[in-house]
């Protein structure tokens, strides 16, 4: 089970926080500091894994943002490897060649894109095409409403 | 679509964002955030907000708690713009509860009801966005209320929906078993799912049920054998594909379903042989995700019932992860040598210089996982070694979690593996006195315990040497200036009990030692009750000896200040101390005798010894006494509190008027413990009890163990102690059997495997291996003469070991050519699949498209619509092996050629239209775009617009 993802810059700057687990605003705070601090420390060459306070954290770095999930002693890393590797593409595909930016100002669109991937910590959809039809159907739904608003406007005036 | 609708919001946004971009320290970060927070305050109370600037605030507010900030002042907000009518607003509200709030959180209650409507809604997403929700937020006490809706979702028609009503049901699961144990139908029947989405997600909660229960799902195994020998075979939807390997994450959680189900359980496995057998084949090792298949597939290998050609594959694949030049893939192949060696003892020397390797690789990740390994594979003839290893690895540390557990490991195997008492007492002083204070007080009790029982059942001797030793070696470490509390303990109680025994040293050089100590550490009362303690036990032993007792003036002193002591406790350890001196021998002898803490103290629980008193009571026309339990005309009291307190538990919120009498809890508490409750003679002074009943309660000291703090002395052989404190052993020594027993076939297998390999890779290079680097493997790995085979490059081999190599070359080369011919020509038996892979790539169904192909009008015709109908056909055929009914279902779920699927035309045109990737005008729009708002690239954050993928 994945306890929380999280996305730091390589400045230690936060991006996004979930917690499928229960942790206290004051823990969370803790989490991030004490994650950030050995995670921006390793090397290029070592191991993308690190053991923490019985968990393991697996984080991959695109960029400069670093993707972190914590995760039970007994899964599979490369396996969270390839779910951060999956929900950057989703990311990427949604945003375009998405870049730290989209997901500074976007941050709430990554937030749903991550509802739809993952659930209660457990992967809940590994295609791609899913997701994303999924997202952009609320996206659609949003477009909609902007219309219509527009154009209420317009009548209005 | 996400980039140009990616601004809505607000300059004032923007500003926000961009000047916490561009601050440069903590503090003026929070500066901004504190200021953002209250014009948030002012602004969020404000009367009739527009929804737009409404929904705009609470991301804001998302915005700031994600800073790590409280934002609680407006968590009501968010809780009431889910209400709202609208999707837009509704959503943003979810997103930002499921944010804020934890299950346990007071506002959640407010949105149950909102929860329970949306969930009814005829709008599929509104429902999604509720479900998402129902799976943060709703606790143990609020499931009644959802849960009749969620299991009626199961049913939806959109397979987004069913999905997310599984996970929402696996949750559930995972909070309260019992709420949800007689769905378990429910899921075998979305095993059968004809979305390949929704089977796999039914895969999780399958996978919590079977590892609770395993009995109750052995019907499946032929089931999850067929679904994943499909999968492998490419027969679901493309969609699914991922970086060419067909839906690898379900691939890996059907392996842990089977890994699961296969678990010393020879007929199950012998099901799953074939298919593990074809991934090893097929899975493509130079991608990650092949890798993590690999892994999985070895983990699945060394749990299910041992086969010899999967073992084999297994070791090969260890092999090349080991050699491998990732970090990653070393340490996964350190972790599967961890699981195989369990089975293949053996396996582990082939790859001794790579282990040592990583145990010496800067890499802490590495290192800590190499340890494990250790840890795993030590025996008595290396347990000097990897502990001095450990320890030596304890010391340099400063991770607190990591030091307990490496020290309550060295501790545990000092107690099963140690070669003498000398190095016992060594090891046990050095972890004490590097780790004292982290390691658990129960390790400090087990020390003493097994210095005052000893461990030679025939040797009396023996024990007293190892008391000696104890002795002087604690003499020696109190001259230490600063020394851990617990460790302080120990040595109190050791000298109190045996410092004088061996008559080496003098009652008045060890009370004033432990004068000493109660005087430097006068702070810790602890400490100083064990002092008072021990020095009553040398006074007494003094006395009963005939001998006279001179009190040192400090200890004078000493017991002065301790008589006036502010804890009760002390004061009453003093005044006992007081009393034992002025005692003639005889009464001392009958108090303290010596060497007496591992005799048993009787407690007659049913106070026999009244028994003539009663008597004369009731001849005397005295009423009997009539347990509790018999007494007629009242209610058994203490069930009667117990079903409160159930009541009280399970249903604190009542959501509904009545409710159907739900299944029985089931009693979490195993009988063991009852039963250990209930054990009339106590078997020793108090302080050890707990420790005995670690052992006493399997099931309890198992769960301990996954804590990693206490010792797992269950179950495991003792070298160490009374071999009667492991009655687990029986048990795991009959489990242990088994696997010895399948492995025996095996071992040939591999070890000629093994001298294949050697030669293999000598040839390739010529190896060197620093003779320290020997010497370390050689006491590791059991001194085999056998050297290291690894294909490092610059290395050379030296003389001794070439030989050593050389003379195996001709004897394997035949194996060697065996080997190479091997993937060309798989044994027969394993190939059932005569197809090539290429058949079963064509287009096949995907749901999500027959739905979109019902909306969407312009549909394209598609070439590949007529190639479907024949490979469906070939699906149809597969069921012939499979018992299951459901199972079947899912078959031909998968096989219901739509008559509305339109592969490909649809999804290229929305592929073009999100393929933005290499379109240069798209990223100058951008950043024109995100210049416009003012937001430049500063530069200390350079390589902000750099894509994450570039």
């Amino acid at each position: 089970m994945i306890h929380f993802v999280l996305l730091v810059s390589r400045q230690g700057k936060v991006r996004l926080t979930k917690w499928y687990s229960p942790y206290s605003q004051k823990e969370r705070s803790k989490v991030i500091r004490e994650l950030s601090g050995i995670i921006l420390s390793r090397g290029p060459k070592l191991c993308n894994f690190v053991e923490w306070r019985g968990f393991k954290v697996v984080y991959k770095r695109y960029a400069g943002l670093y993707f972190c999930m914590c995760i039970n002693q007994d899964d599979n890393e490369l396996e969270i490897l390839d779910i951060i590797h999956h929900y950057v593409e989703i990311l990427d595909r949604y945003f375009g060649s998405v870049c730290e930016l989209d997901l500074i100002f976007n941050f709430h669109k990554a937030y749903y894109i991550l509802d739809e991937l993952l659930i209660a910590g457990e992967l809940q959809e590994s295609s791609k095409r899913t997701v994303l039809r999924l997202v952009d159907a609320q996206d659609c739904i949003v477009e909609i409403a902007h219309q219509q608003a527009s154009s209420l406007k317009q009548g209005i005036g | 679509m996400g980039s140009q609708g990616g601004f809505y919001q607000s300059k004032e946004f923007l500003d926000l964002v961009k000047s916490i971009g561009e601050a440069r320290s903590k503090a003026e970060e929070d500066r901004i955030v504190l200021n953002e927070i209250e014009t948030l305050k002012r602004r969020i109370s404000e009367p009739d907000i527009p929804k737009r600037k409404m929904k705009e605030y609470i991301i804001r507010l998302v915005y700031v708690e994600m800073l790590g900030h409280d934002a609680s002042f407006g968590y009501i907000h968010a809780v009431k713009m889910t209400h709202d009518d609208s999707l837009l607003v509704k959503r943003t509200g979810y997103l930002a509860v499921t944010l804020f709030l934890n299950e346990d959180h007071d506002l959640i209650i407010l949105i149950v009801n909102t929860i329970q409507k949306d969930l009814k809604s005829d709008n599929y997403l509104v429902v999604c966005a509720a479900l998402n929700a129902v799976c943060k937020l709703i606790n143990e006490e609020t499931i009644p209320a959802v849960l009749p809706q969620v299991v009626e979702l199961l049913g939806h028609p959109k397979e987004a929906v069913r999905k997310k009503a599984i996970m929402a049901l696996h949750r559930f699961y995972q909070k309260s078993p019992s709420s949800v144990s007689h769905l378990v139908s429910n899921f075998r029947k979305r095993l059968c799912d004809n979305d390949p989405g929704v089977m796999g997600a039914t895969l999780c909660p399958l996978f919590d049920l079977i590892t609770i229960d395993v009995n109750s799902f052995k019907d499946l195994v032929v089931s999850f054998v067929s679904i994943l020998k499909q999968v492998a075979e490419r027969r679901l939807p493309k969609a699914y594909d991922y970086h060419q390997m067909p839906a690898p994450f379900i691939q890996i959680k059907l392996l842990k379903i089977l890994a699961l189900l296969g678990s010393g359980d020879k007929q199950a496995s012998e099901n799953m042989y074939t298919v593990v057998g074809d991934l090893f084949r097929k899975c493509d090792s130079s991608s990650n995700i092949g890798n993590a298949i690999l892994y999985e597939c070895i983990c699945c290998v060394s749990s299910i019932y041992p086969n010899a050609k999967l073992l084999e594959s297994a070791a090969d694949v260890i092999s090349r992860f080991l050699k491998s030049d990732s970090h990653n893939l070393k340490y996964m192949g350190i972790d599967a040598l961890g699981r195989l060696i369990k089975i293949s003892p053996d396996i582990a020397e082939q790859h001794q210089l790579a282990v040592i390797d990583c145990l010496e690789d800067p890499d802490d990740t590495l290192k800590r996982k190499t340890f494990e390994l250790l840890y795993k594979m030590t025996k008595s003839t290396n347990v000097e070694v990897i502990v001095d290893r450990m320890i030596d690895y304890m010391i340099s540390i400063n991770d607190n979690h990591y030091k307990t557990e490496i020290a309550s490991r060295c501790v545990e195997l000092a107690e099963q593996f140690a070669p003498s008492n000398q190095w016992f007492i060594q090891t046990m002083n050095k972890v004490f006195e590097h780790a004292g204070d982290l390691v658990n007080i129960k390790v400090a009790h087990n020390l003493m315990r097994l210095i005052a029982e000893g461990f030679g059942e025939d040797d009396d001797s023996a024990d007293s040497q190892l008391r000696s030793s104890a002795v002087e070696s604690y003499l020696r470490i109190l001259g230490e200036p600063k020394l851990p509390s617990v460790f302080l303990q120990v040595i109190c109680w050791v000298l109190g009990e045996y410092g004088t025994a061996d008559g080496k040293f003098s009652a008045s050089y060890i009370t004033g030692k432990l004068c000493d100590v109660a005087e430097a550490y006068s702070n810790d009362e602890t400490v100083k009750a064990y002092a008072v303690t021990a020095l009553m036990k040398i006074y007494a032993f003094e006395i009963a000896a005939r001998r006279k007792v001179d009190l040192l003036p400090e200890c004078h002193s000493l017991m002065e200040e301790l008589l006036a002591s502010h804890s009760t406790d002390l004061q009453q350890r003093a005044y006992e101390l007081q009393a034992v001196i002025g005692l003639d021998a005889h009464a001392v002898e009958c108090i303290m005798p010596s060497d007496a803490s591992c005799e048993d103290i009787e407690v007659d629980k049913g106070l026999s010894f009244l028994n003539g008193y009663v008597e004369e009571s009731i001849e005397k026309g005295a009423q009997p006494y009539i347990p509790e339990s018999e007494r007629s005309g009242m209610l058994n009291i203490s069930n009667f509190r117990n079903q409160d307190h159930h009541e009280a538990s399970s249903h604190g919120l009542r959501f509904e008027a009545y409710e159907l009498p739900k299944p029985t809890v089931q009693s979490r508490i195993p009988p063991a413990l009852l039963a250990s409750t209930e054990l009339v003679p106590v078997p020793e002074p108090m302080y050890l009890r707990e420790s005995y009943q670690t052992p006493s309660v399997p099931s309890v000291s198992s769960d301990a163990g996954s804590s990693e703090l206490k010792l797992r002395l269950d179950g495991v052989q003792k070298k160490w102690g009374k071999p009667t404190y492991s009655p687990a052993t029986s048990t795991s020594n009959s489990t242990a059997q088994k696997t010895v027993n399948g492995v025996t076939q095996v071992d040939g297998a591999s070890s000629t495997n093994s001298r294949t390999r050697e030669t293999y890779d000598s040839r390739k290079s010529q190896v060197e291996i620093s003779p320290e680097k020997q010497k370390l493997a050689a006491s590791l790995f059991g001194g085999s003469s056998k050297t290291e085979k690894r294909p490092a490059t610059g290395h050379k081999i030296s003389k001794a070991s070439t030989q050593m190599v050389k003379s195996h070359v001709p004897k394997s080369s035949m194996e060697v050519a065996l080997e190479k011919t091997a993937p060309v020509q798989p044994a027969p038996d394993l190939l059932d699949l005569g197809e090539p892979t290429g058949t079963s790539v064509a287009p096949l169904v995907d749901p999500f498209k027959q739905l979109e192909g019902l909306l969407d009008t312009t549909q394209v015709g598609s070439a590949a619509a007529a190639k479907s109908p024949d490979i469906m056909a070939m699906y149809a055929d597969t069921p012939a092996g499979i018992h299951d009914k459901d199972d079947g279902d899912l078959l031909s779920g998968l096989s219901k050629p739509p008559v509305t699927n339109m592969p490909g035309g649809t999804t290229t045109t929305q592929q073009e239209q999100r393929s933005k990737g290499p379109n240069p005008k798209d990223s100058l729009e951008k950043d024109a775009l995100v210049r416009q708002m003012g937001v430049n690239p500063s530069s200390q954050n350079p390589n902000l617009f750099r894509d994450l993928l570039g």
